[in-house]
């Protein structure tokens, strides 16, 4: 085959790019920020110090990924326009204002309230500061619900009507509260705070195990642990009604995630296999019977549309949904597993003393990111070959005047930078973790409110030095 | 359907003033960006980055207002303009990617620093001459069929273009030096003025060659403003471009403090006007007035309703945020 460059699908390559690196940030930073209002909150109501040090600490490595979040959130409207233009064109009328929403209501709230929490400590009244992280705290909910709105309309698409092959709004309530809207903000939400909260233990785990500030460590083993207890299984819950959504508007998404290629009454649960789109069949597959109908529609012969319903050309890549649906669905099995064993050694008292179950919360930490990159590739995936589910396809969304060289060449630049700031990013973070969450003279600055030389301090800190 | 009330002018006149915000407001700590590198020492260094550091976020987020404020307003504007600034689009959000993120970079990463520096005096350069581009394309016009650009990504890169990149460059480093005559004192300030002289001299020169310019490669801009009785009415526009040259020279030479700012937005303030009477009423200029690019009644009130209740509130936060980081730059608040 003779190298043809489609603009089409490096387009569509580039955005999975930078939306899948960008989502990684909010996953954290939704749930960050909830925290760190907590801990806020909570420092001024006990006065206990290890509220404010883990608030301190936190809100440093806040700073960083909020920062990286809104430098690659700023590339993803302006992808709506330099590759999607017909998409724009086509439904701007409808998903524009949801988009402004998210400006108008999160982004400046987000931005403005950031500052003087960060920079505002010894400025601003202590209950002003707390004020401040629930704003950005609120921002950061806000900005998920009109996203994510638009996101659902993209899916389930109503309350529009069609003029010139261009969507017109007929109700907005309709629009912004779409079928798939209330199901997908939980989900969404929802894994984004259990993504934070196994960050958090991860972290714990590490203090804890380093024995330096074991007052820090624990306290936060023990918040990650109890939220969740409760969060992961809402979560599993909250999943399985986004599931049984899509069952119902969008079946040529499920029996993609099903690998279900023929429908029926009493259809088959597949575990794993390889799904053969060419043959139409799954190889080497395990597969219960009747189960699917089961679980799918709570009776034994519950009817299910297999993908053989629809046409070829209007099937989802099915191994990559079928994939990212099962590693998902794994890693939510295995986060119940860690949260089990975490509470049985809690309630022996031997939490903080086990080392293996510590080290593994460590592992753990990325446990929430796999999830969410494996669902959002199930759910978006899972569309194709649409961006409005039905009725607008990937294909007519493309800017026409783009290049395949066009598209190559900004692609690799994103790229090339995604992989210098990411691995930056990250480092620095893991920097902080290491450094612990109790750095000896950045906490008496804070409290003492001395004015320092940024020549002194710029150089690095005592962990560092001592070595 | 006739519309109980034309909503078009309401939507122009927020569009415009909210991309006037981000100009303003962006283009003072893009400025900062840009001379940052030229600073004497590190300790000024910190402090210029801590002049901006807490509010660059918000003045960043009119850029994001801005194009979405686009898309809503006159989807097919947007749809148009953007895939045709293919390349000066990504080249800014990538510049901004760098200077974004060097406030903390920089400060955390100390083995890296000077890369973390030129990302940041770098980067801001180059988001300013991408804006820079991007506005030149924009003012000389983009081949379109139907309601999609159909041209080549590169079109956008004339000669016209790439002066006006430059010209904003200097005009944001005049921002930038007025911030820092209002945030600095001393031997920094006398420095922030002196660089506030060369970026004034540049942009004098880069706003009278794209005055003259632009009339010149376009006939019908050329109408607008030599024709009689235009001539008369927009003299006005030149003439107090040139009273606020004097007085922006004025104020960088005696020792006023907000002065030097003040003439900086206003010089962006005629500019704006400018372009805004070359164009009016085109929004893709040659092919669709704001009338025939506005979205739909129902898309605009929607999104009406909110922005006029919004819109006052972050204007009103955003003032109490530059109150609090009010005054001189501290050496102790902000990363040290």
């Amino acid at each position: 085959m003779t190298m043809h460059l489609d603009p089409e699908m490096l387009s569509r390559v580039q955005f999975a790019w930078v939306i899948g690196w960008h989502i990684l940030l909010p996953a954290f930073t939704v749930g960050l920020a909830s925290f760190i209002a907590f801990l806020e909150g909570a420092y001024a109501l006990t006065k206990r110090p290890v509220f404010l040090h883990l608030s301190q600490f936190w809100l440093k490595i806040f700073a960083i990924s909020f920062g990286m979040g809104v430098v690659t959130g700023i590339v993803m409207p302006f992808q709506f326009g330099t590759n999607w233009s017909r998409f724009s064109d086509a439904a701007g009328n409808v998903i524009s204002p949801l988009l402004a929403y998210e400006g108008l209501t999160a982004f400046f709230l987000e931005a403005t309230f950031l500052g003087v929490l960060m920079f505002g400590r010894k400025l601003v009244p202590p209950s002003m500061h707390f004020v401040a992280a629930v704003l950005v705290a609120s921002g950061t909910l806000l900005s998920s619900f009109w996203i994510l709105a638009t996101n659902s309309w993209m899916q389930t698409p109503v309350g529009y009507q069609m003029i010139d092959g261009r969507f017109f709004p007929k109700d907005w309530f309709e629009i912004v509260f779409s079928p798939s809207f209330p199901y997908r903000l939980a989900h969404t939400v929802s894994a984004f705070y259990v993504t934070t909260a196994f960050v958090v233990l991860g972290v714990g785990a590490y203090t804890v195990r380093r024995g330096q500030w074991p007052a820090e460590g624990r306290m936060m083993l023990r918040l990650a642990l109890w939220f969740l207890a409760m969060f992961v299984p809402v979560q599993i819950v909250l999943g399985d009604l986004q599931g049984l959504n899509t069952l119902e508007y969008q079946p040529a998404k499920l029996a993609a995630i099903e690998g279900l290629w023929d429908g029926g009454r009493g259809v088959p649960a597949s575990i794993i296999g390889w799904p053969d789109a060419a043959a139409e069949r799954n190889l080497a597959e395990l597969a219960i019977p009747r189960l699917g109908s089961l679980y799918l529609t709570h009776s034994w012969d519950g009817a299910v549309k297999g993908l053989k319903d629809f046409p070829p050309d209007q099937r989802a890549p099915v191994a990559v949904v079928y994939f990212a649906f099962r590693i998902m669905v794994g890693i939510a099995v295995l986060m119940l597993a860690v949260v089990a064993a975490g509470f049985f050694l809690l309630a022996r008292g031997r939490l903080d003393q086990t080392r293996w179950y510590l080290r593994l919360c460590q592992v753990a930490t990325c446990f929430g990111f796999v999830a969410v990159i494996a669902g959002w590739t199930t759910t978006e995936v899972g569309r194709q070959p649409w961006t409005i589910y039905g009725l607008m396809r990937t294909a007519d969304s493309v800017s026409p005047s783009l290049t395949g060289a066009n598209v190559l060449a900004s692609l690799l630049l994103y790229i090339a930078v995604y992989l210098v700031i990411y691995p930056v990013g990250l480092s620095l973070m893991l920097r902080l973790v290491w450094r612990g969450p109790v750095p000896s003279e950045e906490a008496v600055a804070l409290t003492g409110g001395r004015p320092q030389s940024p020549i002194e301090t710029l150089t690095p800190s005592t962990p560092e030095t001592a070595r | 359907m006739t519309p109980a009330l034309d909503l078009v002018p309401i939507w122009t006149a927020i569009l415009a003033l909210g991309v006037f915000f981000y100009v303003a407001l962006d283009g003072f700590d893009l400025g900062v960006g840009m001379l940052y590198n030229f600073a004497p020492d590190r300790s000024a260094r910190d402090l210029l980055m801590n002049s901006i550091a807490p509010i660059w976020d918000g003045n960043e987020t009119w850029l994001i207002l801005g194009s979405l404020g686009l898309l809503a307003a006159f989807p097919v504007a947007f749809a148009i303009i953007i895939p045709a600034v293919y390349f000066p689009i990504l080249l800014m959000l990538l510049a901004l990617i760098f200077r974004g993120l060097a406030f903390e970079f920089r400060y955390r990463d100390a083995e890296h620093r000077t890369f973390w520096d030129h990302g940041f005096a770098v980067g801001s350069a180059i988001a300013a001459f991408a804006q820079g581009v991007v506005l030149g394309a924009f003012i000389q016009g983009f081949h379109v069929e139907g309601r999609q650009f159909i041209g080549s990504s590169f079109d956008c890169f004339t000669p016209f273009s790439v002066f006006v990149g430059i010209a904003l460059m200097f005009g944001y480093a005049l921002l930038g030096a007025g911030w820092l005559v209002i945030k600095t004192e001393g031997v920094l300030q006398d420095w922030a003025r002196g660089f506030g002289r060369y970026a004034l001299i540049g942009t004098c020169v880069a706003v009278g060659v794209v005055s003259l310019w632009t009339p010149l490669a376009n006939a019908s801009i050329a109408a607008r403003w030599f024709s009689w009785p235009n001539i008369v009415w927009l003299a006005p526009v030149p003439l107090i471009t040139l009273a606020l040259i004097w007085y922006a020279w004025r104020s960088l030479n005696d020792r006023s403090e907000y002065a030097p700012f003040i003439a900086a937005l206003a010089l962006f303030v005629m500019s704006y006007l400018g372009i805004a009477i070359s164009l009016w009423p085109m929004i893709v200029p040659g092919h669709f007035t704001l009338e025939q690019a506005a979205a739909s009644q129902s898309t605009q009130a929607f999104l009406l309703v909110g922005t006029l209740v919004l819109l006052p509130v972050i204007l009103v936060y955003t003032a109490w945020s530059y109150w609090v980081f009010r005054g001189k730059v501290r050496s102790d608040i902000g990363y040290h």
